[in-house]
């Protein structure tokens, strides 16, 4: 009989975790395995909430296993480090995102992709790990981990406005880089305005590029060309505004995750434009072959990055001095952050204040 | 007979020797696509022999046999032009159904003479066979440019075909000559025995086999999909690897659906691609000539034309329908 999270490991900790489908978190006692020869840990300061944290404790993906211990955009100290371990020491700033395992030996892990691992990897959350137990997320005091997963925090960057990049940052900041939209000069589209799209306006600020924000209202135009620098703003309802801009777009990050029309995006590229999808909108989306075929356009994917990129795209945004803006909560209100989360009302990420305010039951 | 039939300075004269059927021939004259005025002379794959050149030809004389392929016209200052992409200028001006710089409709080449500007004339390779030729000037084109744009030319990576007509036959030939091995996908098993042994593709996946399918999950480098009928994208974009690209030159009547999750869970794609610019065109048929590729055509006179429309309408033929004009009485 698999033991409780309480005793199924030597090392006792806590956090909150989501029981149910209903999505709400309380405080939760677990364990988590002794330190490795190859592991550091964690004295966790601060975690990010990502939206697949709300979409994974309400079970919206249909794979949730509870209790649920989310968060993957997780930063502190090491308080420990193995004795293989040579990334890290002891007083560190350190962080981890939305793996924690990989083959490390297949086609993709060896290419510095681990998360696309052929044997499938492991992710920091809601997962299975390699000893038949569940990963537990960064809601939580303290966090092992294999020092390949860890990405190493320079010391002049705020840990808690860099948290999120852990996870929006190298969403983003990865297919900038793969679908060769980070070139100087280039003008990029950004479809929506949260935690993903904040960030991506900022990066492609930093690689040089003109950017115009694309979303369905006109209430976050203000904000996005006089606090995130956009170049421009296009108001994706307005027929008008749309018509104008057409084909004059090298590329686009869209990083809405509702069903949306996919047509007057592709109309904003260039010939040879890229539409890049990093929201996860739940149902297929109608695909304009024409507009496609007629422009030699692509749409294409993207989740998250390899670890070797997101150390490189957190030294990226330490010299540019790019952090995400942040609320910066206390641990029991991660409910109403929740809720508020599912409305949009956020500028732009909450970050639980896990080392000041997460306290053992 | 239009003015645009006779030979200005920059022009050359043909004498249509063979056109083939293309399915665009099909959707265009049953206005599949919305748009057509009639009276329409479809035909954009057309090999011929020169009988004529304007003073400033220099490209081609008297006698040459040469290609007439989808477009006729375009701006040539933009973007697209100045980069060979004659496909893509917004003005392009197609080789029927279109309206030429001087106002007069385009006819294509279910007919006997064609007046064509040199710049958007082919030479025809000396040792390619004229019949089973003509179809490249499209369906060949059509498959060779984006294989090339979207990298699908690394010997021993592994290509899918999706369809096997006009195009995905071609596509398959293409893809052995680059030295890829090639897996036909298709919903009919009866296809299997002709694609492997005749056209050299390496295996056969039957797509409404869902344990074929399922084998086959995370094994295809690119997919290049000439279907033109609507069909479910999902099981294609599971065929592919990590980083696969799918390329749709199909052009189906009704719109698809694009799951996302599988695109971004595998940071794949799926791109478009339509037919070539010139300079590409001739690339191609120079290419087909260095590995004798050619299509697989069924030759008929001009007057069996609306059974073979029929015909094809039911992809009855393998691959494509050649219309020889010249023996044709028109």
């Amino acid at each position: 009989m698999p033991k409780s999270p309480e005793l199924e490991h030597p090392q006792k900790v806590f956090g909150w975790a989501a029981r149910d489908t209903s999505g709400v978190l309380s405080p939760f006692n677990f364990s988590r395995r002794v330190n490795g020869d190859n592991d550091i840990t964690l004295e966790v300061h601060y975690c990010g909430i990502c939206h697949s944290d709300l979409h994974a404790i309400k079970n919206e993906w249909g794979n949730s296993v509870y209790p649920m211990v989310p968060g993957h955009e997780i930063v502190g100290v090491v308080t420990e480090v193995g004795s293989n371990v040579t990334k890290f020491k002891v007083g560190d700033k350190a962080g981890v995102g939305c793996i924690v395992g990989s083959c490390r030996s297949c086609d993709r892990c060896t290419q510095d992709m681990e998360i696309f691992c052929s044997n499938t990897a492991i992710l920091t959350y809601n997962c299975e790990y390699y000893d038949g137990t569940r990963t537990y997320g960064g809601y939580s005091n303290k966090f092992v981990v294999d020092e390949h997963f860890g990405i190493q925090f320079p010391d002049n960057i705020p840990l808690d406005a860099t948290a999120p990049l852990l996870c929006a940052g190298i969403t983003v900041y990865s297919p900038m880089k793969y679908y060769g939209l980070s070139q100087p000069g280039m003008h990029l589209g950004v479809v929506g305005l949260g935690g993903l799209g904040h960030v991506a306006v900022k990066f492609a600020k930093a690689f040089g590029m003109k950017v115009t924000v694309i979303s369905t209202s006109i209430s976050k135009k203000e904000e996005a060309i006089d606090r995130l620098g956009a170049d421009d703003f296009l108001v994706s309802r307005d027929p008008d505004q749309m018509q104008a801009a057409v084909g004059t777009l090298d590329g686009i990050i869209d990083t809405a995750s509702a069903v949306h029309p996919l047509l007057p995006l592709i109309s904003l590229l260039k010939n040879d434009g890229k539409l890049v999808m990093v929201g996860a909108p739940d149902k297929p989306l109608e695909l304009p072959l024409f507009s496609l075929l007629m422009g030699r356009k692509l749409i294409g994917g993207s989740a998250s990055g390899g670890i070797k990129e997101t150390q490189e795209m957190i030294n990226f945004a330490a010299k540019h001095n790019i952090t995400a803006d942040i609320e910066v909560i206390p641990m029991d209100y991660v409910n109403t952050a929740m809720e508020r989360l599912a409305k949009g009302d956020v500028r732009y990420r909450f970050v639980i204040d896990v080392g000041n305010t997460l306290k053992s039951s | 007979m239009p003015s645009s039939m006779e030979n200005g300075e920059d022009d050359v004269t043909l004498k249509i020797l063979y056109c083939g059927v293309c399915h665009s021939d099909l959707h265009s004259v049953k206005n599949g696509w919305g748009g057509a005025k009639y009276p329409l002379v479809p035909g954009h794959e057309i090999v011929g022999v020169v009988t004529k050149v304007g003073s400033s030809v220099k490209k081609f004389k008297v006698g040459d046999h040469v290609g007439v392929g989808v477009i006729v016209g375009s701006c040539t200052n933009c973007e697209n032009c100045k980069q060979d992409l004659e496909n893509y200028c917004p003005k392009m001006i197609l080789t029927y159904g279109s309206t030429d710089h001087d106002g007069t409709m385009t006819y294509g080449g279910y007919s006997d003479i064609m007046v064509a500007h040199q710049n958007f004339v082919l030479k025809f390779p000396d040792n390619l066979p004229l019949d089973a030729g003509a179809p490249l000037l499209c369906a060949g084109i059509t498959v060779y440019s984006p294989m090339k744009y979207y990298g699908m030319t690394e010997a021993g990576k592994h290509l899918g075909v999706v369809g096997l007509g006009g195009l995905g036959h071609v596509a398959v030939k293409i893809g052995k000559a680059f030295g890829l091995k090639v897996t036909v996908i298709s919903t009919s098993p009866k296809k299997e025995k002709e694609a492997i042994e005749k056209l050299g593709a390496d295996s056969f996946l039957v797509s409404r086999d869902p344990e074929k399918m399922k084998a086959a999950l995370g094994t295809i480098d690119y997919i290049v999909d000439t279907v033109s009928a609507v069909h479910p994208l999902d099981p294609l974009l599971g065929l592919l690897k990590t980083n696969g690209k799918l390329v749709q030159v199909g052009l189906p009547e009704k719109p698809l659906e694009l799951p996302i999750f599988p695109l971004a869970l595998g940071r794949k794609l799926v791109g478009g691609s339509n037919i070539g610019g010139l300079k590409e065109t001739q690339e191609m048929l120079d290419f087909c000539a260095k590995h004798n590729i050619v299509a697989d055509i069924e030759l008929i006179k001009m007057d069996y034309i609306n059974t073979a429309m029929e015909r094809l309408s039911k992809a009855d033929v393998h691959y494509r329908f050649v219309i020889d004009v010249a023996n044709s009485s028109l």
